[in-house]
């Protein structure tokens, strides 16, 4: 791709490509409201054709980095334009105006100029007057009263911490690896011997959690595979095992 | 002849006036004496205008941002400010007072929408605005994305001496047109 966006040839006017004028116009409305009063036109009938090459040139001339913002307006009255040229259907009062929705937000930015005029105005009657130079400080939380304590409660208080230090209730977590493989040999051999099991023929009573997991893990993959059926009348309720009438057919 | 406020209310208010370096409102000076009336408070503060505006005083008691504060007098600005015992705020551009007038105006509102109305993103310029604490978020919209919506700060109307946003410009006119829906013209 490109590194340099595409700058076109200022020949008007002799101009320079690279004239910023990043400040003086605070976005394209700002622009457009611009070239209107100086063209004196008036904003609800705008010579759309005359003001879009207006623009256009302009643009040319302003800083790279607001481009995106003026290229956006740019195409947006381009399209107005050719609307304007396409022949209207039907008669003029059924005509929308393609140009009613710019010269909307052109009224509105405008009400918005007005109110920067009254802010810039009152602002700076503000700034030209100081106020205290006082800052609130944040509320200091009173210092801690000295301690009343001997050296001997001291070091015995420490002894006392230090002593509790010692046993410290550290768990140790040990990985233990879930055998599945083990689980579906056990759950095999059970259903080896009998065409129906329970959950506790393959889980004994007592079983870490991990045998209790590596069961479930492995009748669920039994299960996948189709080697057994499993039940379960409700919640929590016992699960059924059963050897799979389809597989065993097989 | 000097005369200097002499109501103790007077002077307790103008104590705490010059203790305060934020405008304070007028409920806020009602906590100083509870034994007074409403109507003496208004009476005090406008015997120690009339005093600092009638008396050569360099400061003067204005009322904005809400509440009463105690102020250089203007033609004093340029020369504190040279001497350096004070400076001035920074002059906000044009971009960022628009961007506050549509805040201040259509408060609380989204990003997207004021980059409807003012055609270019603002999402610097909230940042700016934030950090100089003239308009904080005040909610979230409904909707997609929940976007964050904007409102402006007691700082804002202290920074443009305004009382209240009641007092912007024609605002029940403006806020409508500002708000009216798009229309075929």
């Amino acid at each position: 791709m490109p590194s340099v966006p595409y700058v076109p040839e200022a020949d008007a006017g002799g101009e320079s490509s690279f004239v910023v004028e990043l400040d003086q116009f605070s976005g394209p409305l700002d622009l457009l409201l611009t070239l209107i009063r100086e063209e004196q036109v008036e904003i609800t009938d705008i010579p759309i054709a005359r003001i879009c090459e207006q623009f256009l040139a302009r643009i040319h001339s302003l800083g790279l980095g607001q481009a995106a913002d003026y290229l956006e307006m740019a195409a947006r009255l381009l399209r107005i334009k050719v609307q304007m040229l396409l022949p209207r259907h039907g008669d003029d009062e059924t005509w929308d105006d393609p140009r009613a929705e710019l010269v909307r937000r052109l009224l509105e930015y405008q009400q918005v100029r007005e109110v920067v005029d009254v802010l810039e105005h009152r602002g700076e009657e503000r700034r030209s007057r100081f106020a205290r130079g006082y800052l609130p400080v944040d509320p200091v939380t009173p210092p801690e009263s000295p301690l009343s304590l001997s050296l001997p409660e001291l070091l015995a208080a420490v002894d006392r911490v230090l002593r509790l230090l010692r046993e410290p209730d550290v768990h140790d977590i040990v990985p233990r690896a879930l055998d599945v493989e083990g689980a579906i040999a056990t759950i095999r051999a059970v259903l080896a011997m009998r065409v129906s099991a329970r959950w506790r023929d393959v889980v004994a009573l007592g079983a870490e959690p991990w045998e209790v997991l590596s069961a479930l893990l492995g009748l669920l993959e039994l299960a996948r595979r189709g080697e057994l059926r499993l039940r379960q009348q409700r919640p929590f309720a016992d699960v059924e095992i059963s050897r799979d009438a389809a597989s065993e057919a097989a | 002849m000097w005369r200097s406020p002499v109501t103790p209310l007077a002077k307790l208010l103008e104590a705490a006036l010059f203790a305060s370096g934020r405008p304070v409102p007028l409920d806020e000076l009602y906590g100083l004496d509870s034994e007074s009336s409403p109507a003496a408070f208004a009476m005090a503060l406008d015997e120690i205008r009339e005093c600092y505006d009638n008396q050569g005083h360099g400061v003067e008691l204005v009322e904005l941002g809400g509440g009463w504060q105690v102020l250089t007098r203007p033609e004093f600005t340029e020369t504190i400010e040279r001497a350096q015992l004070a400076s001035r705020p920074q002059r906000l551009s044009s971009a960022a007072l628009e961007t506050l007038a549509i805040v201040a105006y259509r408060q609380p509102i989204a990003r997207a929408d004021i980059e409807e109305i003012r055609g270019v993103s603002v999402g610097g310029m909230l940042k700016t605005l934030l950090e100089r604490g003239l308009i904080d978020v005040v909610g979230r919209a409904e909707g997609l994305g929940r976007p964050l919506l904007y409102g402006t700060t007691p700082a804002f109307l202290e920074q443009f001496a305004l009382r209240h946003l009641g007092e912007l410009p024609r605002a029940d006119e403006l806020a409508v047109a500002l708000r009216a829906e798009p229309r075929p013209l």
